[in-house]
């Protein structure tokens, strides 16, 4: 397909939109993913649709919603002259309580950057004195590739590579969203990726008990449309389904080998969200089998997180409670150079999708 | 964080299959797939394969991302203060 098919294409599907939204009260439908998040407004989505139909995003970056006490934790490890950190590059920047890790790194903490959680091994096998300890942050696409690594660890006989986990559950999130009275949704674009490895039955209690409908979304802007329209049409017709729309990748059963590998390595426990607080059974922590590779069990800190009080209204963003506009720091205080809520901080936070692309919304002459 | 992108399987090794990338040749694991044969596209994050394509999607997926361009270059924007000046963005 080429571009000017495409566009004839995003535009038959635009006018499906109109269509299907006409007569229907306003309507908001959440996408639960960062990398959603960027590909709805690089591609200027939000003004393509009707006026009754908005889109909000919700505590879909892993980043973001990593808690402050972890990254005190993380820098507290990076500070000792016997460990190596290894992390995804998003991570430096996160505001701990007192600094952050690219602080840390100024001042002559080892860290060293990885494509892959796998990278961590030859760090480890270069550096027998040190243990290396991988920052293991991210939702259930990520989570089976830092597990492997563990087992590839185990299996290579490597004894000083650890996990520092803060890994992350959505459909815990989901849930509390749901049970929030302030949350108001009326569907979800639901995370692709993260159905490539846990495939689509996770989702289906929305359907089943919050009569919710969700699409599994894929990424490209043509393939948001298209959920969107698949959405619409349930709401038009009444209905509450969880469909799938990313079948290239996403089966029912998901990747078996990966959900077997986390439920080998890893078990649900609560979990602090940034700006959000504790959900029930949303994390992953090292089973017991384990405990040689976790950090926190091998070498046990204790670090004391200093309660910051800011006018960052990130907690609300994340529950698309309050547009970016509603923060008094946005835009001022919090830039991307120098963010002080989460959500600015990655890339793929709705904050700094934000800033960098506007609002997105009725600035073109509406 | 969950991006991930579809490459072509050329060469597989024990775990390691050698895929092309953008047109950049990178070892991804396939612990996660050991299925992958090669010839297949699989879907790549963070260096594992994590699912085959169908292949009808793979050119669709490209031109996304080849317009994209990916995340690094939006990580350098926004340490750099980038474009990010509010209703100023002109797209390319």
């Amino acid at each position: 397909m080429d571009k000017k098919q495409e566009r004839e294409l995003a535009g038959r599907m635009v006018e499906e939109i109109q269509r299907l939204a006409e007569g229907q009260g306003k309507l908001r439908f959440m996408e639960v993913c960062g990398t959603h998040t960027v590909s709805i407004f690089r591609a200027g989505i939000r003004q393509l649709l009707p006026e009754n139909v908005e889109l909000v995003s919700g505590p879909g970056c892993p980043v973001c919603v990593t808690a402050d006490d972890y990254m005190d934790l993380a820098i507290a490890y990076a500070k000792r002259e016997d460990v190596i950190i290894t992390t995804f590059g998003d991570m430096l920047k996160v505001p701990g309580s007192r600094s952050s890790l690219g602080e840390a790194m100024a001042e002559g903490a080892d860290i060293r950057i990885v494509y892959s959680p796998l990278d961590s091994l030859q760090v480890a096998k270069d550096n027998p004195g040190k243990k290396v300890v991988f920052l293991a942050v991210g939702f259930e696409t990520t989570a089976p590739t830092a597990a492997a690594t563990v087992l590839a660890a185990e299996q290579q006989g490597i004894g000083n590579l650890y996990l520092l986990s803060a890994q992350k559950l959505v459909p815990p999130a989901l849930r509390m969203l749901l049970n929030d009275p302030e949350v108001h949704v009326d569907g979800f674009l639901l995370p692709g990726h993260v159905a490539v490895v846990t495939g689509t039955e996770v989702f289906d209690f929305l359907a089943e008990e919050y009569h919710m409908p969700g699409i599994v979304t894929g990424f490209e802007p043509l393939e948001i449309l298209r959920s969107l329209c698949r959405l619409l049409q349930q709401k038009r017709e009444g209905r509450a389904e969880v469909g799938n729309e990313y079948g290239s990748v996403v089966r029912k059963e998901g990747n078996p080998v990966s959900r077997r590998i986390l439920e080998q390595v890893y078990e649900p426990v609560d979990a602090n969200w940034r700006g959000i607080g504790r959900i029930e059974k949303s994390g992953l922590r090292m089973k017991e089998a384990y405990r040689q590779f976790d950090i926190r069990q091998v070498l046990p800190l204790a670090v004391a997180s200093v309660q910051k009080k800011t006018a960052c209204r990130c907690g609300e963003v994340l529950r698309g409670i309050v547009t970016p506009y509603d923060c008094p720091l946005f835009g001022k205080a919090c830039v991307p150079t120098h963010a002080i809520g989460p959500c600015m901080v990655s890339v793929e936070g709705v904050c700094a999708a934000w800033y960098k692309y506007g609002s997105g919304r009725f600035t073109y002459g509406r | 964080m969950c991006l991930a992108v579809p490459a072509k399987v050329l060469e597989i090794k024990d775990s390691l299959a050698k895929v092309e990338l953008s047109g950049v040749m990178r070892d991804v694991s396939l612990m996660l797939l050991p299925e992958a044969k090669i010839g297949d596209y699989v879907l790549v994050h963070a260096g594992f394969a994590m699912q085959v394509v169908e292949e009808k999607e793979v050119e669709e997926m490209n031109a996304l991302f080849a317009e994209m361009n990916g995340a690094p270059r939006m990580v350098r924007e926004a340490a750099e203060g980038g474009s990010g000046r509010l209703g100023q963005e002109t797209r390319a």
